[in-house]
């Protein structure tokens, strides 16, 4: 007879050993998994490894994909925390790339520095208002968030895909015959690349360097100001919350707009890092609103630990891009994210609950443990008891 | 000119249905799944491999047509359940968050995950599909007007679908373990004070609706499109939990509302066949997507708001609680 017992307090060993040991269990699963499809799984590790950090150029190019991962990830992670359940950083992250290249092609005359800061504002108050529509519905009328910001994802890819394939917009290229057969986004002007740090044979992205200082911030912000503080009794109760008097409405609209406002921000060093045009296709495809999730899930939606797991996660989709192909088809990131995902997810139970393994006839209790001291005296919370 | 128009309405019932029939089956999955007390997001993930798998078994097994379309939609139905029970053993018994379980299993078996990954591979992708399911001349009587082609001109997995709502609301309302099911969902503790196995009812229900998802995945890949691409359902599987909601966890209303949805999916197919294109294309395809908002926001509005219906004990693990 196996149980689950609830500790009675955690050690704080377990808050690390936990996790590591559930995503060293992923990847045993993984291994069988490709084993099972008859990859081999030694093999498919090296290459992930090589593609993404030994292999020369590939350690910056595994910062390239982390940085979008980042915002994305502390994006969800702001909103998970606080049990706000925004999956639209997919949407987000696409408005907030219309916004920034917008911005980048239309101030084309400002000098490099204010263009740059005009396109993330752009790029900032894109996905803002993007995802102030299901902020203001659950703010409003209680509307599921969940289904109404993945709903406007497909809304916002097809509106992307307009701008560039299906009308002559602002955005699209029409100067050249060959962009008027294969349709293409404008090129913004040179000023608008935002810098990147050289660090010996690194290239490390401006938009990395602003994640990490946001993580920080968010970390902060969650911990040490009122606000945070606020967020996080409305997180755990709510009508706690109600009763101590915290504005609810006001709190899930801006909570919205922050992770809205910073997938957009992934949106805006899409265009101004990485790719300098608007490029639907290439955004939709690496789906990184979505792998936010992912990164953010494994950080347990703690801010600083993004830092970690985007890098993590980066490695592999970075590898996904650079080994696509019969011996790493594209299902395997998804797959082995999928797989991760559940063993940290199940394995949290380990650091609230221990396993008790005992016979079935302990039914019969007979000699009454002795009285517990008085039920004052400690403990930092009445364990919930015994479970099966 | 009447006929035209009779035509066109009989045409866009029609499409309405096929395209209403993946959310129908994963539709009612879900509609049980929650009832149980269980939320599953993962519905998405689920169609594509119930897709996949289907496609898979289609393409690769011998046999007389009706035999390999009824093993497709059989592992079809099984591999999705498999999905469903990791989502089960993670939420039910580790008592994950179903919501965060639910999104990891979408991501898992979705777009970029293990769907894809079977069809790569197994070289799936862009072959065209050896067998599909016909619509059937039901006693003869297909060219009866107007409700010749609607009731007696459909596939088998039509009337599969309308077998499993009549099924849905019979086990629901009528039967013992029916009611058992709505009082775990209800209230688990109540249930379970009755010596109803709480955990046992959650991962049946959650099981079963993995198989109906992997057979609405089966429609998609041997009928509404006759070969496999990565990410063929397009959200239809958050259609369907969308659904859920504003049928108020009811399979009656369900299905009129996944047919709805079917039209909305697609009136910009039937109009852009007949050479209506002065609105983009890109604006029927945000439609459906469009509409569920604004289904959603009228359900939470209305004066129905969300208590009616909705299962009391949804998304919160049980415990036994010992002392």
């Amino acid at each position: 007879m196996i149980r689950f017992k609830a500790r009675e307090n955690v050690p704080r060993w377990l808050n690390y050993v936990v996790p590591l040991a559930s995503v060293a269990v992923a990847i045993v699963v993984a291994g069988i998994v490709l084993a099972a499809t008859s990859h081999n799984p030694f093999a498919t590790y090296k290459n992930i490894v090589q593609a993404s950090l030994t292999q020369p150029g590939a350690f910056s190019q595994t910062l390239v994909t982390m940085t979008p991962l980042m915002f994305t990830g502390l994006a969800a992670a702001v909103a998970f925390r606080m049990r706000l359940w925004n999956i639209g950083g997919e949407g987000q992250l696409y408005m907030g790339a219309v916004g920034a290249s917008g911005a980048g092609l239309y101030f084309h005359s400002l000098p490099a520095p204010l263009l740059i800061l005009v396109m993330m504002a752009a790029g900032v108050a894109a996905g803002t208002l993007w995802a102030s529509i299901p902020g203001a519905l659950r703010a409003f009328f209680n509307t599921n968030e969940i289904l109404t910001t993945l709903m406007l994802n497909y809304v916002a890819a097809n509106f992307m895909y307009y701008l560039i394939f299906d009308s002559n917009s602002y955005w699209r290229d029409l100067t050249s015959p060959s962009a008027r057969v294969f349709p293409q986004g404008k090129s913004l002007p040179a000023d608008a690349s935002w810098p990147a740090l050289q660090l010996g044979s690194v290239t490390i992205p401006f938009g990395l360097i602003i994640a990490i200082g946001l993580a920080v911030l968010l970390w902060g912000m969650i911990r040490a100001t009122r606000y945070g503080f606020e967020m996080r009794v409305l997180a755990d109760s709510p009508a706690v919350g109600k009763y101590a008097g915290i504005r609810t409405r006001r709190k899930i609209l801006s909570l919205m707009a922050i992770s809205g406002g910073i997938a957009g921000f992934a949106g805006a060093s899409q265009v101004g890092d990485f790719s300098h045009t608007l490029d639907p296709r290439g955004l939709e495809q690496a789906g990184y609103g979505y792998i936010g999730i992912v990164v953010a899930a494994l950080a347990r939606y703690n801010p600083v630990a993004v830092v970690v797991t985007s890098f993590f996660i980066g490695m592999l989709v970075n590898a996904g891009f650079a080994l696509q192909g019969p011996g790493f088809p594209i299902g395997l990131t998804g797959t082995m994210e999928g797989i991760l995902l559940f063993c940290v997810l199940g394995a949290e139970i380990f650091t609230r609950y221990r396993l008790v393994f005992r016979r079935q006839q302990a039914i019969s209790r007979t000699p009454v443990s002795p009285p517990s001291p008085a039920p004052a005296a400690v403990g930092p919370a009445a364990p919930p008891g015994e479970v099966s | 000119m009447t006929g035209f128009n009779a035509n066109l309405g009989i045409s866009i019932i029609m499409t309405a249905i096929l395209y209403g029939t993946p959310l129908v089956f994963a539709g009612i999955g879900e509609l049980l799944t929650e009832r149980s007390g269980v939320l599953n997001l993962g519905v998405e993930g689920m169609l594509l491999i119930g897709a996949v798998m289907a496609f898979l078994v289609s393409q690769r097994m011998p046999g007389p047509g009706w035999l390999v379309l009824l093993a497709a939609v059989l592992v079809a139905m099984a591999a999705s359940a498999v999905m469903a029970s990791i989502h089960a053993f993670v939420t039910i018994t580790l008592r994950a968050n179903q919501i965060v379980s639910g999104l990891s299993l979408t991501i898992f078996a979705g777009v970029i995950g293990l769907s894809s990954y079977i069809a790569e591979d197994n070289r799936i992708g862009g072959k065209a599909g050896k067998h599909q399911f016909a619509d059937l001349n039901v006693f003869g009587l297909k060219n009866l007007p107007v409700i010749g082609p609607i009731l007696f001109h459909q596939s088998a997995m039509i009337y599969l679908s309308w077998l499993v709502v009549i099924g849905a609301v019979v086990y629901l309302y009528r039967t013992r373990t029916g009611l058992y099911l709505r009082s775990v969902g209800e209230s688990p503790q109540a249930a379970d004070a009755m010596g109803i196995n709480v955990t046992r009812y959650r991962y049946a229900h959650t099981l079963l609706g993995g198989a109906l998802a992997g057979a609405g995945g089966a429609v998609f890949t041997l009928q509404i499109a006759t070969n496999w691409i990565d990410g063929l359902t397009a959200g239809a599987g958050w259609i369907a939990i969308a659904l859920v909601i504003f049928s108020l966890w009811r399979p009656e209303l369900l299905i009129l509302g996944a047919y709805m949805f079917g039209a909305f999916t697609s009136v910009g197919f039937d109009l852009q066949a007949r050479g209506i294109t002065s609105i983009p294309s890109e604006f029927w395809s945000s439609l459906p997507y469009l509409m569920t908002v604004l289904a959603l926001v009228l359900v939470s509005v209305g004066s129905v708001r969300r208590r009616l219906g909705t299962p009391a004990a949804l998304g919160i693990p049980y415990m036994r609680e010992e002392s």
